[in-house]
């Protein structure tokens, strides 16, 4: 009976109780929406790296990511990269070389990192094709066609079918040059990689570096999804030792250590919130425990012990908290489950964003563990937030209690 | 048989370095199935004496031993089981729970003594009958008039199977017909239950229906006379 007479008292004070609610209501609601767009902005950051820019894995010369010399090449990249693509769990696999250069239009030039790729392969690999925004992916233009970022196309002031002279260093040291027509341009979330890559046929590189066939600088690996490269880095360690192994969060330690620390930090955001909202619930109970004095006197009086007085003011607060958390936590999901689908869109600051990396579109996103993590902590907050009101109604004597005038 | 002895009990209260002495060396006894009432002025220490003997309050000195046990020893969480067990409390103010029905706040007693479900529902039927509130059993305090909150209240007050009632000016706020309805209600369940009622009052109607009257004076009794 004392679920239902702390269910029961809530009610006694409906505007009190309605307020309190919807207090830790906006709480928890303001705190796990901006979980979710947290979530989904570094998600996206995360996909964005994995399936633009770098992939799940990337292998490379032992040297290669210090030096970025062109000799610092893979040799018989074919099967190694026919001998991955044969794993479990791996999607695509992509080779590719690399040169540091030189790229010049009519009017200005800019220092690139030139990828010579497959175009076919790449599909599978990068989602660049999808992100062409000007021209097409490798089509319309039949000699040298390179693609390029649409921060670069600005900079260059180039447009699609434009020519560009990319000038770099020959394995044997030799200045070498090559006249490329623009076939596309894209637009990633990220206008610093926008800005620095361009992509051309494998084979046209090939020539432009004097370079021998069936080498590389980069093998890109694409798992079936996020979590499996570890295992598979692994293997590829053993299978290859003398090569660097690397996964993404390796390569972008930046990125690895925002998906971690956006976790810990919502947490604690989420914790500031429910700490605040406690000392709203602790000034509530108080007020409570003083309305009610003479009744918990006469409770203690006729043989409420007080253990039980107690868990009755700490169910009181937890169905208090719990209420509010649960309605906060469902009108969250439905704006998650809304701006999920549409978007969120921050185009009015989509400069900065691109140039940190991050998409102008956010699609909020939440998982179990938060909303449970959350739910648990609002419970927490209930039980934490009665211990000191709850402590003064059994600290009351019933002779006394029973004499007040409340 | 003796239900409560009390022995030499003296409350002292110091407010602000004035000691006042509300219960001044008053020892007395009572045996099952008394029909009792402490009367005196307001400030005579009636209520003080009640609630020592409820062990709502300790004394400054003195013993009190209800059914061989001196409750004096008692911690206060132990007293609160005691009461739990053998003391039924009736309040001037009626002090019901308000969000519970008449048929809850009779079983919420025994709920904390840990009967059964049907043991309860059983008894607060009984009670309630006995009182003439069958028909309100699921009216909550609020939709009660006074005399009707005070027989729920004495019900709970019974529900335990105490040794004794303690009733601090229960018809304090009722009008006569509901003084008149609560005062044949408890005698008829002294009679019935054989349960020792113990009134504190200034109501001659409830003085006139005491079988034992003592009266309370500056804290000390004055005279205990049986009321036929």
């Amino acid at each position: 009976m004392i679920w239902s007479v702390s269910w029961r008292n809530i009610w006694r004070s409906k505007t009190r109780s309605l307020v309190i609610i919807t207090a830790i209501a906006l709480g928890v609601f303001a705190g796990v929406y901006t979980i979710a767009f947290m979530i989904g902005w570094v998600n996206q950051r995360i996909n964005g790296v994995i399936n633009t820019e770098v992939s799940h894995l990337q292998i490379h010369q032992a040297d290669y990511l210090e030096t970025n010399e062109v000799h610092c090449y893979i040799p018989n990249i074919g099967e190694i990269r026919d001998n991955i693509a044969n794993n479990e769990g791996v999607k695509a696999v992509s080779s590719r070389l690399i040169a540091s250069c030189m790229i010049s239009s009519a009017e200005t030039s800019s220092g690139i990192l030139l990828t010579g790729i497959n175009p076919k392969c790449e599909r599978e690999t990068s989602n660049v094709h999808t992100k062409i925004i000007k021209g097409k992916y490798f089509e319309g233009v039949k000699r040298n066609p390179i693609i390029i970022g649409e921060k670069l196309a600005q900079k260059l002031k180039v447009k699609v079918r434009s020519k560009l002279v990319i000038t770099v260093t020959e394995m044997d040291g030799t200045i070498s040059g090559g006249a490329f027509r623009v076939a596309g341009i894209f637009k990633t979330a990220n206008s610093a990689f926008d800005e620095a890559k361009a992509f051309v046929r494998i084979s046209d590189l090939q020539k432009l570096l004097n370079i021998e066939d069936n080498v590389g600088h980069e093998i890109a690996i694409l798992m079936n999804k996020n979590g499996g490269e570890n295992i598979i880095a692994q293997k590829l360690r053993r299978q290859y030792p003398k090569l660097n192994i690397m996964t993404w969060e390796e390569l972008l330690p930046d990125i690895k250590m925002l998906n971690e620390s956006t976790d810990f930090s919502l947490y604690i955001y989420v914790v500031i919130i429910l700490l605040s909202l406690g000392f709203g619930i602790v000034n509530t109970m108080l007020m409570v425990i003083l309305e009610r004095v003479k009744e918990f006197g006469m409770l203690m009086a006729i043989g409420m012990s007080k253990i039980r007085v107690f868990t009755m003011v700490v169910l009181e607060t937890v169905f208090l908290s719990f209420v509010g958390g649960c309605v906060g936590i469902v009108l969250a999901l439905g704006l998650i489950a809304l701006t999920g689908k549409i978007g969120l869109d921050l185009s009015l600051w989509a400069e900065g964003l691109n140039s940190l990396g991050f998409e102008a579109i956010i699609y909020p996103e939440i998982g179990t563990v938060p909303v449970v993590v959350v739910t648990v902590l609002v419970i927490i907050t209930g039980i934490l937030s009665a211990i000191y009101p709850a402590r003064k109604a059994i600290k009351l004597n019933p002779a006394e209690a029973l004499r007040m005038d409340t | 048989m003796k239900v409560l002895d009390i022995q030499n009990i003296t409350k002292v209260y110091t407010d602000s370095e004035i000691e006042v002495k509300a219960v001044n060396d008053v020892s007395l006894s009572f045996s099952q199935g008394e029909f009792a009432a402490i009367v005196g002025p307001s400030g005579s220490g009636k209520t003080t004496l009640l609630n020592i003997i409820g062990g709502l309050d300790k004394p400054t000195e003195g013993e009190i031993v209800i059914n061989s046990m001196n409750i004096n020893k008692l911690s206060s969480s132990e007293l609160i089981h005691f009461r739990l067990h053998n003391i039924g409390f009736v309040f001037q103010a009626y002090n019901l729970i308000p969000v519970l029905t008449a048929k809850e706040n009779v079983e919420f007693i025994m709920e904390l003594q840990g009967k059964s479900k049907a043991e309860r529902e059983k008894r607060s039927l009984e009670l309630l009958s006995g009182v003439g509130l069958v028909d309100r059993i699921n009216s909550r305090p609020a939709k009660l008039s006074g005399g009707q909150q005070q027989r729920v209240a004495v019900a709970r007050a019974l529900a335990s199977k105490p040794m004794f009632v303690l009733a601090d000016e229960p018809t304090a706020n009722l009008d006569s017909k509901s003084t008149e309805t609560l005062l044949e209600i408890m005698e008829k369940l002294n009679r019935e239950e054989n349960i020792t009622f113990i009134f504190s009052t200034h109501d001659q109607r409830v003085v006139n229906k005491a079988r034992r009257v003592i009266t309370v004076e500056d804290g000390r009794i004055v005279s205990d006379k049986s009321n036929s």
